[in-house]
């Protein structure tokens, strides 16, 4: 067997590999008596490196293992973001596992595992590699959606989302199966050269492999109508899992959305008008049920519906800027999503918490500093000035009017309209609602600190310099053309 | 096709199988003779009397030992190809299936780091 | 003569069976065994479109989803089981402890 056309480089995998070797270790130090303490610093050390490995990565642009592994900027931008969701959520993780009682050095090794395979997703050209990515991916998160073993609210989202991540990914393996019947291989870029011929020689299983490809996303995605799992997972998860949830997995799968939709079938139309009415669907939905929810992991749950519906606009309209947008949303949702799932975490790590809005009430006048940060994440998720949200819905509804979805961006102001309703319930609840019992304290620590640190400056500041970041974006996009 | 012949001798062979099996079992049910008494109606239990109910819940580690066996057994699966084509891969392959199977190992330390392999 | 067209019905067959049966059955064991004749007819798919194209890639990948389909198998038996022996039942209608 000839291996030199191969370009094996292990270089390119370093944050993969380092990640890997980091998990394993803490799985195997875990099973000794004293290494169970290593899982917290040995997961966090795993992820800076993987972050700096992939910082030094940035602006390469190289294809490796029979071009099965590929390092653009795109994948880098990605894992990025794949790297922070796991740094933030790590960071509130261990006070709420330890005030659980729940803190095993496993969490840690799943965590790391399961951003392992987003990066192996958002790396790849080959729907196979994508496919086995996915599924590194979402085995180690239904064990950890049900990892509060002796709540049955944490069995129960575990359980569902299993069942329906497992009927996901079988609808995705059949929609590669047919791809790679119309065309013979499971390479984007091979099926985007000869997109054309296969088009014409069989349509159908062309047809039917992309839709099949797209309802699969569309469960990990959480994109109306294949969202219903999202609410009882979210609410039931412990909640930095739910943190994590909202952004990583979500992160994934528009990932390679935009790979294989941007890029594998850019020349096939009738996608368009299918996004079209998954994003209205979607903004719609989720905005309008997340009304009626009384408690706020739930109503961050259809909030993050709503915003898949805000990316899927991007993905609809399609092209560099409205891809690039897409990506600024994506980072900046990242930090003011895990900002407010922060602060919910540390409110949860008091006992005999059910995360309800009547909660919060008292809260601005025990705890100050930490109401107003909420306040900043809400607004954010709302999408007022001068905050990442703003720009990054700025950016995505101009996208949409300048391509001439006129009524897409139309029906997407209006919907998010709706949502400042919800997010501010939130800020009232914490204001300027009267108390009847007093505010039950909750300790900080320097980890809690850290990640909000983390989150409020990258809510913030990718608002006040939306311009730089919106080039970053852009040129990570332009690199996987 | 032609290819069918091949598979003739074995076709024979399933009828006359089939076709003695039936015709053995058939003249036993004819002219057998047949005792009904209670003792022999009940459930055969290798000659001790039958005790309990046979729906017995099975005691969680055999799930246990049934979930591990998939993962390793499954894995071995790509031990095969890489044999066959051991000798054009070379040192390269070699090294890649050390990294396999140390990944494996490091799982199967886990599991009995655990205890999940404990029977009693 | 039966061709490499005959193995896409069946595994169309087989696909739209684990679908339906995911969809309809409640019991959680049910439902996972559905699921996973769903990846089987993708991998007979597989099979059958490598098959009729004359490329070894598509055997290839049913070695890969079978693994995957394996991994998949360990984790949701044991968290049906986990399940189980909480609740002692694995009815997915009776869990609704959330809801809208």
């Amino acid at each position: 067997m000839n291996l030199s056309g191969a370009n094996i480089d292990f270089t390119l995998l370093l944050p993969e590999i380092s990640l890997a070797i980091c998990g394993f270790a803490i799985l195997l130090l875990g099973v000794t008596k004293r290494g169970k303490d290593f899982g917290f610093g040995l997961g966090l050390f795993g992820l800076i490196a993987a972050l700096a490995f992939t910082v030094q990565q940035w602006g390469t642009l190289e294809t490796g293992f029979f071009g099965m592994v590929t390092k653009d900027g795109f994948s880098s931008l990605y894992n990025i973001i794949f790297l922070l969701a796991g740094i933030i959520s790590l960071l509130i993780a261990q006070t709420y596992l330890r005030a659980k009682k729940i803190d095993k050095p496993e969490y840690y090794a799943l965590v790391l595992f399961s951003i392992l395979g987003m990066m192996v997703m958002a790396s790849s050209y080959d729907l196979i590699i994508i496919f086995i990515g996915l599924e590194i991916m979402s085995i180690p998160l239904y064990v950890l959606a049900g990892f509060h073993r002796f709540n049955p609210k944490s069995n129960e989202a575990g359980i569902k989302y299993f069942i329906i991540g497992a009927f996901a990914s079988g609808f995705l393996l059949y929609g590669i199966a047919l791809v790679y019947g119309a065309g013979a291989t499971t390479d984007l870029r091979l099926i985007a050269a000869n997109y054309h011929s296969m088009a014409q020689q069989a349509p159908l299983l062309l047809y039917a492999g992309v839709a099949l490809i797209l309802i699969g996303f569309g469960f990990k995605v959480g994109a109306v109508p294949f969202h219903m799992w999202a609410p009882d997972v979210y609410q039931g998860a412990p909640t930095p899992v739910t943190a994590f949830f909202s952004v990583g997995p979500k992160a994934a799968g528009f990932a390679a959305l935009m790979r294989i939709l941007d890029f594998g079938f850019d020349s096939m139309d009738e996608i368009q008008s299918v996004l079209w009415i998954l994003a209205v669907l979607t903004m719609a939905v989720g905005n309008i049920l997340a009304l009626f929810q009384d408690n706020i992991k739930r109503m961050l749950a259809y909030s993050s519906i709503a915003h898949a519906g805000y990316i899927l606009v991007a993905l609809t309209v399609g092209g560099e800027g409205a891809v690039a947008s897409g990506l600024y949303y994506l980072l900046g949702y990242t930090f003011f999503n895990l900002g407010a799932f922060a602060i919910l975490t540390i409110l949860d790590t008091r006992d005999g918490t059910d995360s309800r809005f009547s909660e919060l009430t008292g809260m601005a006048s025990r705890h100050p500093f930490l109401a107003t940060l909420l306040a900043i994440f809400m607004f954010s998720l709302a999408g007022f000035p001068p905050t990442a949200g703003f720009f990054g819905k700025l950016y995505i509804f101009s996208g949409a009017v300048e391509g001439g979805f006129i009524w897409l961006a139309i029906i997407g102001v209006m919907t998010s309209f709706v949502s400042v309703y919800y997010y501010l319930r939130v800020v009232v609840a914490c204001f300027f609602t009267k108390a009847d019992h007093p505010f039950q304290q909750v300790a900080m620590n320097p980890y809690l600190a850290l990640a909000l640190i983390i989150t409020a400056v990258g809510a913030l500041g990718l608002g006040l310099f939306p311009s730089s970041w919106i080039d970053l974006s852009r040129q990570a996009f332009a690199s996987f053309l | 096709m032609d290819k069918v012949e091949i598979y003739l001798p074995i076709l024979i062979m399933v009828a006359v199988g089939a076709l003695i099996a039936t015709v053995l079992m058939g003249l036993s049910v004819l002219i057998g003779k047949r005792t009904r008494s209670k003792v022999k109606m009940q459930p055969y239990e290798c000659g001790v009397d039958p005790v309990g109910d046979t729906k017995h819940p099975v005691p969680v580690k055999y799930y246990m030992v049934a979930i591990l066996f998939i993962i390793f057994d499954i894995e071995v699966v790509f031990l095969y190809p890489w044999a066959v084509i051991y000798d054009s891969l070379g040192m390269f392959g070699f090294l890649e299936m050390l990294v396999f199977v140390a990944i494996l190992i490091t799982g199967y330390f886990y599991i009995l780091g655990k205890g999940a392999l404990k029977w009693d | 003569m039966i061709g490499a067209e005959h193995f896409l019905i069946v595994s169309a067959i087989l696909f739209a069976v684990g679908v339906t049966g995911a969809l309809i059955s409640r019991n959680l064991i049910m439902i996972f065994m559905a699921v996973e004749i769903m990846l089987n007819a993708a991998n007979l798919a597989f099979i059958a479109f490598a098959r009729i194209h004359g490329d070894m890639s598509g055997h290839v990948i049913v070695f890969l989803t079978l693994t995957v389909a394996a991994a998949e198998a360990a984790v949701g038996l044991g968290l049906i089981m986990t399940l189980y022996r909480r609740r002692g039942s694995v009815d997915a209608s009776k869990f609704n402890i959330m809801k809208w």
